[in-house]
């Protein structure tokens, strides 16, 4: 296992499964929070790569939630 | 000096009814219920006494404490008589003594005359009896019927039981009940002929008896003594420290002759244990001094080569140049750290801080990671800080136990034997356990409800459990609409409301019956009182953190935090796992749970350490792995913690070792991950060094030095020297120093000090100007965070499926005798119980596989392979199967996966799909660590 795009997919798509019980913007607010909270740089500029490339596999809250992040941090987004 | 706690003969009595009498002409009051020998004590009075001690209730069977009392009839047991307003007692009378040296006659009359070559000499009750009545003469001779020539029973590691020396006052068969709570002993036969016996007529070892001590602790002769005592003699001084083993935090006294430990006696005033102990803290202590020990710092530039010792000063800079290389040509972020929780809250703290101040980077975490990091997550969430709610003495007033994947009396025995007397007293035990764990049925104990659910489906009951609290109309509305968030409240109770949660649907998950699952909500519900206890069955999983917020929903829904006898509790694995994560370990926090992007914190570390801190969190250990085998991360220092055994998937965890170009482990013992170590910097034992560990009741105890370091340095000073020669200079000349800068930094540790610690014996955090002498019940009048918050917890089934090829399920835990990843109890007399980790399976699983019991069986998850022995256990349900992670040889986590939980990345190790067959032979994994392992430990010796 290495922190490829499957594994982060994957560690992402779990915090949206338990997210997904809220509200959309609760949830998708919750996600991003969690991601920017939890996750060292490497792996968020991991993502956000992922997310650059189209971001296949991860669930719709996930995506939403990246693409807030995203734009909250451009720096990290944009070395991604 | 040779600390001796005074034996008040009975046990306290708490009532606020006081009652006064008067003894030997004095004037005494105490509450209700207290026996006259009690009293007595309390005001100085020693009375004679061999069948009573305080730790049991009174007997009154060696009738040696007979008193008088003005206007009654005989001479009454004064262990067994209560106080009463305006009784005149007396304890010494001429009839009075008569009566007992004719009483002591009896007993020397059977009993060897060898005091001088006796082990107990000058530490004996008999003895000291015969003193105190002036026995000078004993008319019946010695030639009569006696027991002189009973044979010795060695079979226990630790003590041994001489029979000749017994005096039959069943203390030893009580402490087994009322202490233990195991029943092992009992006296067989009558009158003449009575004898104590384990089990029936067993040896100790072949019986039931667990080991504890506590029959060794309350033995008034020689009759049961620790072998080490025999060997050594009789101890001089006593330093009172705290146990190095499980969350539990037992105080001890090392009893010492010299700087030789001679005996670990459980502290009568110790908080957590009130003089209990168990076979790990109690005897197991014999790896401190164990050959094995690696006491010279090592290096080597290939984990290929063989070690070379050094000088301290050659391996730190080592080190620290290798470190620095890495950095200039990795990046700052490609080194890290782990801190241990198996040393103290100031070595952790120092290791956090290192990685912090000298490396610059956030990348530091502790083995709470691979336990109970979602406890920390959860109960932050919901209640507003990072620790259970309760201390232990709180179980004493539960009317309903509720334990969630956790085995007490055998993880954290002393615990367990207080739980299981609160269950003897008419608690009521609901187990949510997929195996059948001693606690369902054992001696006098006998679960209400045990529901044995699926692995992997907690989520799925505790929902279950909130559905029928909900819908059934058990919810405490009044303490929800005080102490709750409303909204989040109504959101959750529609969210389980729903049907699809109700025990009837979740039963296809759990595989429990929904009646049981509703009857045992009510109950839950039922009472003032219900408390649940919980362990890494329910962290270590997929969903970890989901099940610590479903459990601090169902406790809020009823009314169940913030008052004594209540409460969610996590029972946590290590001795210092609690301490280590508030001392700021995880890579996203600091000191007191406070997040590293919060700026204010930052700001007041930076001030502190003269350093900036970087606002982003760090990597997790599962995360630094994976980055090293993806090249990115290149380095790391390792306290005390030896994750090529402990943590899941160990090819996965070797592999990013062996990507690392320097791994410094610092040990006392070359561990499984100091195999891929470039750095071996030998470490010290709790007997070798002073500090504080923190219990699972937030208890911070002191470790108290009783030995010098053996390698020459403690493990805080190495820390010390590492920061210094990377470039960023610590100057503590003592860990009270360390301290007081944690209690500075932060404001739930602001009134810690050695000096408070000292003088209150402990003190459970939060302890500041709210709270001064420290906090034993959370949550009181309100939450941490304010309202209560209840989170939504939908069941999410975990992504490792058993199927054709892996169609049972593993599980893997511990077991009473081992420890961890067994470093240290494996190099003591333990393996006597647990030579080598099994597998337990169900009988019909071993049926369909031509597997009996005791045949060599292949384990194999889509990960890994291993090899060891089954045993057909009916404690498992068919389709699980149990193993543990103590023996390196068997190398369990090689089977475990890399699922882990949503919000922490706690491991999934109570979930891994299997196959079990039949084998001759073990794995090949197996086969290449033997070699590798061999390899990897060749020292060459520094010339002396």
């Amino acid at each position: 296992m290495t922190l490829d795009d499957n594994r982060l997919i994957s560690m992402a798509n779990q915090i949206a499964d338990f997210f997904k019980s809220y509200p959309e913007g609760e949830a998708v607010e919750g996600i991003a929070t969690h991601i920017q909270k939890f996750w060292d740089p490497r792996m968020r500029r991991g993502i956000f790569a992922h997310l650059n490339k189209g971001g296949a596999g991860l669930h719709p809250l996930t995506l939403k939630a990246l693409q807030q992040l995203a734009a909250k941090q451009p720096d990290l987004a944009k070395s991604a | 000096m040779l600390i001796q706690e005074t034996d008040y003969g009975t046990p306290i009595r708490l009532s606020t009814k006081m009652v006064t009498l008067t003894i030997d002409g004095q004037d005494i009051t105490v509450p209700e219920g207290t026996s006259i020998m009690r009293a007595a004590a309390e005001m100085g009075t020693k009375v004679p006494k061999l069948c009573a001690t305080d730790s049991i209730e009174a007997f009154g069977s060696c009738r040696l404490c007979a008193v008088e009392i003005e206007g009654r009839r005989g001479t009454p047991a004064s262990c067994t008589t209560p106080v009463e307003n305006g009784l005149k007692v007396w304890t010494q009378t001429g009839k009075l003594a008569k009566l007992r040296r004719n009483i002591m006659e009896l007993y020397i009359s059977d009993h060897p005359l060898d005091c001088l070559t006796c082990p107990a000499n000058g530490n004996c009750e008999l003895q000291d009896m015969a003193g105190v009545v002036g026995l000078r003469d004993v008319r019946y001779g010695f030639k009569g019927s006696n027991h002189l020539d009973a044979v010795k029973d060695e079979s226990n590691p630790y003590f041994t039981f001489d029979a000749s020396k017994c005096i039959v006052c069943s203390r030893c068969v009580r402490a087994c009940e009322e202490v233990q709570g195991t029943f092992a002993l009992t006296i067989d036969s009558r009158g003449f002929a009575s004898t104590v016996s384990p089990g029936q007529k067993e040896d100790f070892l072949g019986s039931e008896c667990v080991s504890c001590g506590a029959c060794v602790q309350a033995c008034p002769t020689a009759t049961l003594m620790e072998k080490t005592v025999i060997d050594a003699g009789q101890a001089e001084h006593s330093i009172i420290t705290t146990c190095a083993y499980c969350g539990v935090g037992c105080s001890f006294k090392a009893e010492m002759r010299g700087t030789e430990v001679v005996n670990m006696v459980p502290y009568k005033d110790g908080e957590a244990n009130h003089g209990h102990s168990c076979v790990k803290g109690r005897f197991a202590w014999g790896y401190t001094t164990h050959q094995d020990r690696i006491t010279k710092p090592m290096i080597r530039a290939k984990i290929t080569d063989p070690w070379k010792e050094v000088s301290w000063e050659e391996a730190i800079n080592y080190a620290a140049s290798e470190f620095k290389r890495i950095q200039g040509k990795y990046g700052r972020n490609a080194v890290g750290g782990i801190t241990s929780s198996r040393c103290t809250n100031e070595e952790a703290y120092l290791v956090q801080k290192l990685v912090r101040a000298a490396f610059g980077v956030n990348n530091v975490d502790t083995c709470a990671r691979v336990c109970h990091s979602p406890t920390g997550y959860g109960l932050s969430q919901t209640f507003g800080t990072s620790a259970g709610t309760q201390n232990f003495d709180s179980v004493r007033e539960a009317d309903v136990i509720m334990v969630i994947g956790a085995n007490p009396t055998d993880a954290h025995p002393v615990f367990g034997s207080h739980m299981k007397k609160r269950l003897r007293e008419g608690a009521k035990l609901i187990v949510v356990d997929p195996r059948r764990i001693d606690l369902v049925k054992s001696a006098h104990i006998k679960a209400s409800y045990h529901l044995p659910l699926k692995p992997g489906t907690n989520v799925a009951m505790i929902n279950a459990l909130a559905h029928v609290i909900v819908t059934e109309g058990l919810v405490k509305e009044d303490y929800v609409a005080e102490r709750c968030d409303m909204m989040e409240f109504n959101r959750w109770r529609d969210f389980v409301s729903d049907k699809r949660h109700a025990p009837e649907e979740m039963e296809k998950y759990t595989g429990v019956k929904a009646a049981d699952v509703r009857e045992a909500a009510r109950l839950y519900a039922s009472v003032k009182n219900a408390a649940i206890y919980y362990g890494l069955g329910v962290t270590e999983h997929s969903q970890g953190s989901t099940m610590v917020m479903g459990m601090a929903n169902l406790a809020m829904a009823t009314g169940n935090v913030g008052h004594i006898g209540a409460g969610v509790n996590p029972l946590r694995g290590q001795n210092n796992v609690q301490g280590s994560c508030d001392m700021g370990s995880f890579p996203h926090e600091l000191t007191g749970y406070r997040h590293i992007s919060t700026d204010a914190v930052r700001e007041e570390f930076n001030r502190a350490w003269g350093v900036t801190l970087d606002p982003e969190p760090g990597l997790r250990i599962p995360n630094m792995l994976d980055a090293a085998v993806d090249g990115t991360f290149k380095g790391i220092y390792i306290q005390g913690e030896d994750i090529a055994q402990s943590d899941p998937n160990t090819k996965h965890v070797t592999a990013g070792l062996e990507a690392m170009e320097c791994v410094v482990v610092q040990d006392i013992f070359l561990n499984e991950t100091a195999n891929y170590a470039h750095v071996f910097l030998p470490g010290t034992t709790f007997l070798e060094k002073d500090g504080t560990f923190t219990n699972a009741e937030r208890r911070i105890n002191m470790v108290r030095q009783a030995i010098p370091p053996v390698p020459g340095y403690a493990d805080w000073e190495v820390t010390m020297m590492l920061s210094k020669a990377l470039g960023y200079e610590m100057k503590y000349s003592h860990p009270s120093e360390i301290m007081d800068e944690i209690a500075a930094l932060t404001p739930t540790f602001k009134g810690v000090s050695y000096k408070r610690i000292d003088e209150m014996g402990s003190i459970q955090w939060p302890c500041n100007d709210a709270a001064p002498n420290g906090t034993p019940t959370m949550h009181i009048d309100k939450f941490v965070r304010g309202k209560g918050r209840f989170m939504i917890t939908e069941f999410v089934p975990t992504e490792e499926k058993v199927g054709p090829r892996f169609p049972l399920i593993l599980t893997t835990g511990r077991i009473l005798s081992q420890y961890n990843v067994g470093a240290q109890t494996r190099r003591t007399g333990n393996v006597a119980w647990h030579p080598e980790d099994i597998l337990e399976i169900h009988a019909f699983d071993a049926e369909q596989r031509g597997i009996r019991d005791g045949d060599n069986v292949a384990i194999v998850s889509r990960v890994g392979e291993t090899s060891l022995k089954a045993v057909i256990s009916e404690r498992m349900q068919p389709g699980v199967v149990y193993t543990t992670f103590h023996h390196f040889g068997t190398g369990a986590n090689v089977i475990t996966t890399d699922f882990s939980d949503w919000a922490t990345n706690c491991p999934e190790y109570k979930v891994t799909a299997v196959e079990v067959r039949l084998s001759n032979h073990q794995s090949e994994w197996q086969r290449e660590n033997a070699l590798f392992r061999q390899a990897s430990r060749r020292i060459t010796k520094a010339a002396e």
